[in-house]
């Protein structure tokens, strides 16, 4: 009551300190939950990290940057990219792992990348839903608590099964450099390598995963901004500090 | 009974100490240290040579080529005695109905014990009629020595994999032997040809230990296929270097950069062409500034160009690599999520001004 007696000099000070009770009292209250427990989130970044970096070397690994003067021992360059790529590749491998463990001790919104409810007919309508938000047939999306069906679908098979598949055939192709006994080797190359028929058709498979990815990434910032600006949840914010907002 | 190798040799002059000198080289070039070389020594001295029979299917005869020029063994003082190669069209002097009499001969008489060694491979279309020898499809002929063999050798690519004659579009389906037999111990030794000293490496392993060697899971003996060409290459440190040779006869090709973006397909092949090298240790195609055009491995005829670093995608156009392809998804991708960027923005605004309208009444 005091404070919004004297209007005029109360809204110099808030425009001064930014203190505005009166503004907070009036705000309509957001509703929000905590969704993304800190592993995720942490995950989320790193395994950012290490996608740009594997797409970044992997391209170079591909088509080689001009070629270096002077004697071998001079430089190592190509090493070092390769470094990096396999770098990368084991804090992926191991991010991965630690993830899917979370997704056993963590929230249920932490198993939501690797399952599909595929026989749950509610599930299907929610992605029939979210198909017809983006293709402007309906003015507001619902609004959901962890990823959007939509979402986790596009999860399911660019992050899990593609994180799958490039480690396979990555580490498959390591192992033919770390040769028979190791454990890339063993695990990977003995069988990835038959399978595919060839190494250079894995290296095939495996450069094109990496467009794959490219194309999820693509699709991935671009969805999680705009849900951010006109769905009707909190998305960027969300991967940052755990919780979701629901916006009216 | 057919007289040991060693007897063979005696007969044939050579001294026993050049007998055990080859046994030592061999033990050597099977990488099995001089503890071996007596061990060698006593088979060859002991057992009964083997007899090969070598059959020709759908081939060029590139493999027999490497072959008699094997080096240590010299093919021509050793192996060729070594085993007892009682068939083999191109290199006998029998003919005919005479020829044929020996194979009859060998699969009775050595029923479970002898050799087939299979140069080429059957052609399956109309019957097999692509390949006829002794007035019969090749197909029939393979499948019916095989019927007693102890053990198949597949030489070269086309027996191993399929090779030229199996390459898209494949006319007359042609198929690697395993695809055709089933039931038998198969070595692959794949190249086009196989190295000469790989070729009787593997054979003197199978004669002296009466095994097979070791094979990966694909087949191939893991002693001379365990590793690829790029893995004990020289130009290797080149490679690492990251300096490579960016077109035929620049100043890194003099140099003897790595070829790797001249197509080299060496860290994509398993062979040992880095290794032994070819005709005596001589040279191989990188030492000769040329890649490798991953000769020994499956299907190569069909991976695109043998000068393109990345594999041809065949179902986007002649010109579609896995960067074309995957550029153009990406380039597509990108318009369309700017495009429905803009229309979602056209459409909030309209939305936003609709709703500022109804406030305004
Ligand atoms: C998001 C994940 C990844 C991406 C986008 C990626 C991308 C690429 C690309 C584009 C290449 C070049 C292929 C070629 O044209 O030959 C490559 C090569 C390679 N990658 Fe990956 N990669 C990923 C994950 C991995 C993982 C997990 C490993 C495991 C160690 C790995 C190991 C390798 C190896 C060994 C090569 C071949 C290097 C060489 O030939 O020198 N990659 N990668
Ligand atoms: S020349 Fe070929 S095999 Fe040798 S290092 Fe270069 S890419 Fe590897």
């Amino acid at each position: 009551m005091s404070l919004a007696r004297d209007s005029s000099s109360y809204h110099d000070m808030a425009t001064a300190t930014g203190v505005d009770e009166a503004a907070v009292q009036q705000a309509p209250s957001i509703k929000s939950m905590y969704v993304y427990e800190a592993p995720v989130r942490l995950w989320h970044w790193v395994n950012a990290l290490c996608i740009v970096t594997l797409a970044a070397s992997g391209y170079l690994i591909g088509s080689p940057l001009p070629s270096m003067p002077g004697e071998a021992s001079d430089s190592f360059l190509f090493g070092y990219i390769r470094f990096a790529h396999f770098a990368a590749a084991y804090i992926l491998a191991v991010g991965f792992l630690v993830r899917i463990y979370w997704g056993f001790a963590g929230n249920s919104h932490a198993r939501e990348i690797f399952t599909l409810p595929l026989l749950t007919a509610a599930y299907w309508r929610e992605v029939g839903a979210m198909l017809q938000w983006y293709a402007f047939l309906r003015p507001y999306p619902n609004r959901y608590v962890g990823h959007n069906p939509l979402a986790r679908l596009a999860m399911f098979f660019g992050v899990f099964l593609m994180t799958l598949f490039m480690l396979a055939t990555g580490f498959a192709l390591y192992g033919e450099g770390a040769q028979a006994g190791h454990w890339s080797h063993i695990l990977f190359t003995s069988w990835v390598i038959p399978l595919f028929g060839q190494s250079q058709d894995v290296h095939t498979w495996h450069h094109l995963g990496m467009w794959a990815i490219v194309l999820f990434v693509i699709f991935h910032v671009y969805a999680a901004i705009r849900e951010d600006i006109m769905g009707r949840q909190s998305m960027l914010s969300t991967m940052i500090s755990g919780y979701r907002m629901l916006k009216k | 009974m057919i007289e040991t190798f060693y007897e063979t040799l005696r007969r044939q002059g050579i001294t026993r100490r050049s007998f055990l000198k080859f046994c030592s080289l061999t033990a050597t070039s099977l990488g099995l240290g001089s503890a071996f070389a007596p061990r060698i020594a006593h088979a060859l001295e002991t057992k009964p040579r083997t007899p090969v029979i070598w059959l020709h299917g759908l081939e060029c005869t590139c493999c027999s080529e490497s072959f008699i020029r094997s080096a240590h063994p010299l093919a021509k003082d050793v192996v060729l005695s070594m085993l007892s190669l009682d068939y083999d069209d191109t290199l006998m002097a029998a003919a005919g109905h005479q020829a044929e009499a020996i194979l009859e001969e060998i699969k009775k008489k050595y029923k479970g014990q002898y050799i087939l060694a299979v140069e080429g491979n059957p052609p399956l279309n109309e019957g097999g009629m692509y390949c006829i020898q002794s007035g019969k499809p090749f197909v029939e002929k393979l499948k019916y020595m095989a019927a007693d063999a102890k053990a198949i050798i597949s030489w070269g690519s086309c027996a191993s994999w399929g090779c030229v004659q199996a390459a898209k579009p494949n006319p007359t389906q042609a198929v690697p032997v395993h695809k055709v037999i089933t039931d038998k111990p198969i070595i692959k030794v794949p190249g086009c040809p196989p190295i000469a000293e790989v070729m009787t490496g593997v054979v003197t392993y199978m004669l002296t230990f009466d095994r097979i060697p070791e094979l990966d899971r694909q087949g191939r003996p893991k002693m001379f296929y365990g590793q690829r060409i790029h893995d004990k290459c020289y130009r290797r440190p080149h490679f690492d270097a990251g300096q490579f040779v960016e077109e035929w006869d620049d100043d890194a090709a003099r140099r003897g950069y790595c070829l790797y973006k001249m197509g080299c397909k060496g860290p994509t092949t398993y062979n040992a062409c880095s290794t032994t090298r070819w005709n005596g240790g001589v040279s191989f195609p990188i030492a000769s500034g040329h890649g490798c055009i991953g000769c020994s491995e499956e299907g190569f005829w069909d991976k695109g160009g043998f000068y393109d670093r990345l594999t041809h995608i065949k179902q986007f156009g002649v010109e579609a690599n896995a960067d074309k392809v995957g550029g153009t998804a990406a380039a597509v991708a990108g318009a369309a999520v700017a495009a429905h960027a803009a229309v979602s923005a056209i459409k909030r605004a309209r939305v936003n001004h609709a709703e500022e309208n109804q406030g305004g009444k």
